[in-house]
């Protein structure tokens, strides 16, 4: 048995410290509801490319499927933080 | 001549075809979800800036805690499934059993997590016709958790193939299939989760 830890288990150690950074320290006062909010659907479009390419195998995919499946988390985060902005303008 | 001889295996070693996991089929129907879910985060964004105070105040009574550790939950998961598809692709069949069996184990656990804030949500008298926030929350969660159920349906299912020996190095369409899936539904809560619990007001 290999001693060097598998790709996706390195992987998903990556996806626990972020999902612990979002969920319990950038959610807090600390920072600019701006900042927080950045960072958290940043993250959130990160982790997402991370199960995609990693845990989905979309890294040895087609090329357009890989590009169409990629551009989801950043159509998501775009359109949320796009949202998200315009709303702050309003508030 | 031995470097020559050796140079077409390199570059075949580099070009390996580019494939993607399971049957093609599978991966309409996953692209199909995603666009669909990425609609519904777009109406709940809208719908958010009808009124603002009234889903920031309604975000305050959702554990953040819950949302993490169901997070947690599912990329543990999904990390399983992907380290039995590994196995399988190394011909380790006899290990791919336990990894399919925490990947099922572990859509348990988030299920039971999901029902008990469920029960509380409902105790403190919190249901989709209290507000519109609460109705997307019971929408994207619920929509959310039938993936669940479905997929570790799934999961259960090949747990039981596998552990009589049903899939090899060369036979794993069906459980590639099933960890495409199930994959799918981490990365949707990947999104669900910091929309509804941890997106603040400006």
């Amino acid at each position: 048995m290999s001693v060097v830890p598998e790709r996706v288990t390195l992987v998903w150690l990556g996806l626990v410290v972020l999902t612990c950074v979002t969920t319990w320290g950038l959610s807090k006062d600390l920072f600019t509801p701006a900042v927080a909010v950045v960072g958290i659907f940043l993250i959130a479009a990160l982790k997402v490319r991370f199960v995609m390419l990693d845990f989905m195998e979309l890294r040895r995919a087609p090329i357009p499927v890989r590009v169409a499946f990629e551009a989801w988390p950043v159509v998501v985060a775009a359109m949320i933080l796009g949202f998200w902005f315009a709303t702050s303008t309003v508030a | 001549m031995s470097t020559l001889s050796r140079m077409p295996v390199a570059a075949a070693d580099r070009v390996k075809p580019r494939r993607l996991p399971g049957v093609d089929g599978v991966w309409v129907a996953i692209g199909a979800d995603s666009v669909i879910f990425a609609i519904l985060f777009l109406t709940f964004m809208q719908d958010r800036l009808k009124d603002l105070a009234l889903f920031e105040m309604s975000r305050h009574t959702l554990n953040m805690n819950f949302g993490g550790i169901d997070t947690l939950i599912l990329l543990t998961s999904s990390w399983s499934v992907a380290l039995a598809i590994q196995a399988l692709k190394r011909g380790l069949a006899d290990r791919v059993p336990r990894y399919f069996l925490g990947g099922a184990l572990t859509g348990l656990l988030f299920m039971m997590s999901k029902s008990i804030e469920y029960f509380q949500k409902f105790a403190e008298g919190l249901t989709p016709a209290t507000n519109p926030f609460y109705m997307w929350y019971f929408t994207l969660t619920g929509i959310h958790l039938l993936h669940v159920v479905f997929g570790t349906s799934l999961l259960t299912y090949v747990w039981i193939k596998s552990r009589r020996g049903a899939y090899s190095s060369s036979n794993r369409v069906v459980p590639e299939c099933v960890a495409s899936y199930w994959h799918l539904v981490d990365l949707l809560w990947i999104v669900i989760f910091p929309l509804l619990y941890l997106m603040k007001v400006a």
